[in-house]
């Protein structure tokens, strides 16, 4: 049973070494994608020029503006006295926020608990404009933790945790969970559909079919080759993500590989069930482009938050692998989360496995009829 | 000699729902007979044999196959069987000597015996200076050639070809006929599908096939006889309008 399982896995070796395209989505792909994510689609900014009108001017309101300049986020342009001189900057382009702070700040912060400061973004650019609004958020909270006189406070300013953990903002923090669910998803399922497709297109499959090597073993052993890819691709986008970038691993690292591990054999489930159904490589290449690989990169928190989503997306959101998988990715590399917090998603991962191994199963069998 | 049988097939029946693909077909095949399964395309041939081999399961009737039947023990009749399929069964990608040694592995052969099969497979067809060249780059001959000596690295009593000769010229497919008829001396049987009739003059006996049924089973000189026929050519044709 191992000589046969072993000689298919090398033919699979054998077809993975010739073929140069193969080798360039293998090992090129994740690199790229982590360089073109990190150097350009980072959501990273300094310097962003804001104004501030401040209808209050007295101690607390001065250290509010000091406290928000000195981030290194924002850099404070022009001041004003009523609310009609930020429009003015607005429209000339001299700054792309604007934070209005209320009349008699220091009395209504103390004696009311609460006071509600103002912020005004320029939504030409709606991502721009929610990522400055995020960080300023963040950055107001932050002032309210600072000062101990409010440590009890019962009013707080309400902010997302997917920044809490993430306290310097920076991109690659959400882009290297994110390229690693992609790779794994990429490389997994997509490669794995093809090579199994292609037995089928060339009629190599029958030959393999007619011979005594179980279907199980045949399936096993053309897939063995690219779980061992695909976990060095893992290694390498955390590797990158870890020297390059300095995303850190506060969390413990063998826990976070062996989720991989499972996310990784979900990916290969998926790229099997696919090649039962699809017959040319053609099919299952678009097949894993628009039920894999899209999901993995639009609906999976990756690119767009799940929480504003609609609805209906955010449902679908769940049943993507790629959603658990990088819940569990930041949960372990930048909260130092253990297998307490991670376990209901890692149970979701599992779960998906078997189911999809079964539907698989069921399909395999009524081909081969 | 009394000749031993070594498939023996008996009303075997494939339905495809309504469809009736092969109808009660029933012929025996001696060991070390070159058989020739002849029908025009879309007679039920093809779904025949792969009931023969094991991929597809019979609806109705009977099949042994080396001995083994058909329904419960596809297992033991995939060890003793080859095949090559109309398509070419190689990897395009591979190497010569890396297909041989991957079709010797799935058959579980030793390390050894691989190597020494492979090698005296190189050695008959002359395939020396090209053992390590991929097969993509062969002429199609060489290739259906290869494909045949593959489908016989584990010594298997019969091999299944489904039109083996395919787009090439009449002298490449005598050339593949001489490999056939060494290896049907050395008593392996060949069941082999064609639509070529030059090729159906080299079998044995030869089964026609028409709408799934078999209209006419004999030695080609039987055949011609009986339908008064000079050629094959026109023994099917004959057949095949009714």
């Amino acid at each position: 049973m191992h000589r046969t399982f072993w000689a298919i896995a090398k033919k699979e070796m054998y077809h993975i070494l010739r073929d140069t395209r193969t080798l360039i989505i293998l090992f090129g792909m994740p690199i790229a994608l982590v360089i073109i994510f990190g150097y350009t689609i980072s959501n990273e900014f300094k310097n962003a020029s804001i104004s501030v009108i401040d209808q209050s001017r007295d101690d607390l309101s001065k250290s509010f503006i000091e406290h928000l300049t000195s981030s290194g986020h924002f850099r404070l342009v022009t001041t004003g006295k009523k609310v009609e001189d930020l429009e003015h900057a607005f429209k000339a382009g001299q700054i792309k926020m604007g934070v209005i702070i209320p009349p008699k700040f220091e009395t209504q912060y103390y004696r009311n608990n609460t006071v509600t400061v103002q912020i005004i973004t320029d939504a030409t650019e709606p991502n721009y404009a929610a990522t400055l609004n995020n960080y300023a958020i963040n950055i107001i909270s932050s002032f309210n933790k600072g000062d101990p006189a409010l440590s009890s406070a019962p009013y707080r300013i309400d902010i997302k945790t997917r920044m809490f953990y993430n306290p310097e903002l920076v991109g690659a923090y959400n882009f290297i969970p994110g390229v690693a669910a992609l790779i794994l998803m990429l490389v997994s399922a997509m490669m794995t559909s093809l090579t199994i497709a292609k037995e089928k297109e060339t009629g190599t499959m029958d030959l393999l079919l007619v011979s005594p090597v179980p279907p199980l073993i045949i399936i096993l052993g053309k897939v063995a080759p690219y779980i061992i890819l695909s976990f060095i691709d893992a290694l390498i986008v955390f590797a990158m993500g870890y020297y390059i970038f300095e995303v850190p691993i506060l969390g413990s690292l063998p826990l976070l590989l062996l989720m991989s591990l499972i996310y990784l054999m979900v990916a290969l489930s998926l790229g099997v069930l696919i090649s039962t159904v699809a017959d040319t490589q053609q099919t299952a290449m678009m097949a894993s482009m628009f039920a894999l690989l899209l999901p993995t990169m639009l609906l999976s928190g990756f690119i767009f938050p799940i929480a504003s989503m609609p609805t209906l997306l955010q449902v679908i959101s769940r049943i993507i692998p790629a959603t658990y998988f990088i819940d569990i990715e930041k949960a372990i590399m930048l909260k130092g989360a253990g297998w307490e917090v991670i376990q209901q998603s890692a149970i979701v991962m599992v779960v998906m496995v078997i189911v999809l191994l079964l539907i698989t199963w069921k399909n395999f069998k009524i081909i081969h009829k | 000699m009394p000749s031993e049988i070594v498939i023996k097939v008996n009303n075997l029946t494939k339905k495809f729902g309504d469809f009736t693909a092969v109808d009660q077909i029933t012929f025996d095949v001696k060991v070390g007979e070159i058989f020739g399964f002849l029908g025009a395309n879309g007679a039920g041939k093809t779904t025949a044999i792969k009931m023969l081999i094991g991929l597809n399961r019979p609806t109705d009737g009977e099949a042994q196959v080396a001995g083994y039947d058909v329904y419960r023990e596809t297992e033991k009749i995939k060890q003793n069987i080859g095949y090559m399929s109309q398509k070419f069964s190689l990897y395009e990608d591979l190497s010569v000597r890396q297909n041989i040694e991957f079709y010797g592995g799935i058959y579980g052969l030793p390390r050894k015996a691989i190597r020494k099969k492979t090698d005296e497979i190189i050695q008959k067809l002359g395939l020396q200076d090209r053992a390590k060249k991929v097969v993509g780059d062969l002429p199609l001959g060489w290739k259906q050639r290869l494909a045949f000596a593959v489908a016989g690295v584990h010594d298997p009593r019969i091999i299944f070809l489904d039109e083996p000769t395919g787009g090439v010229d009449p002298v490449t497919r005598r050339q593949f006929w001489e490999m056939i008829y060494e290896s049907a001396n050395n008593g392996v049987t060949i069941f082999v599908t064609t639509h070529y009739m030059d090729e159906a003059e080299y079998c044995d006996r030869i089964s026609i096939m028409v709408d799934g049924e078999i209209k006419a089973l004999g030695t080609p000189a039987e055949l011609k006889a009986k339908f008064s026929s000079e050629t094959m050519d026109d023994v099917f044709i004959k057949l095949a309008r009714g």
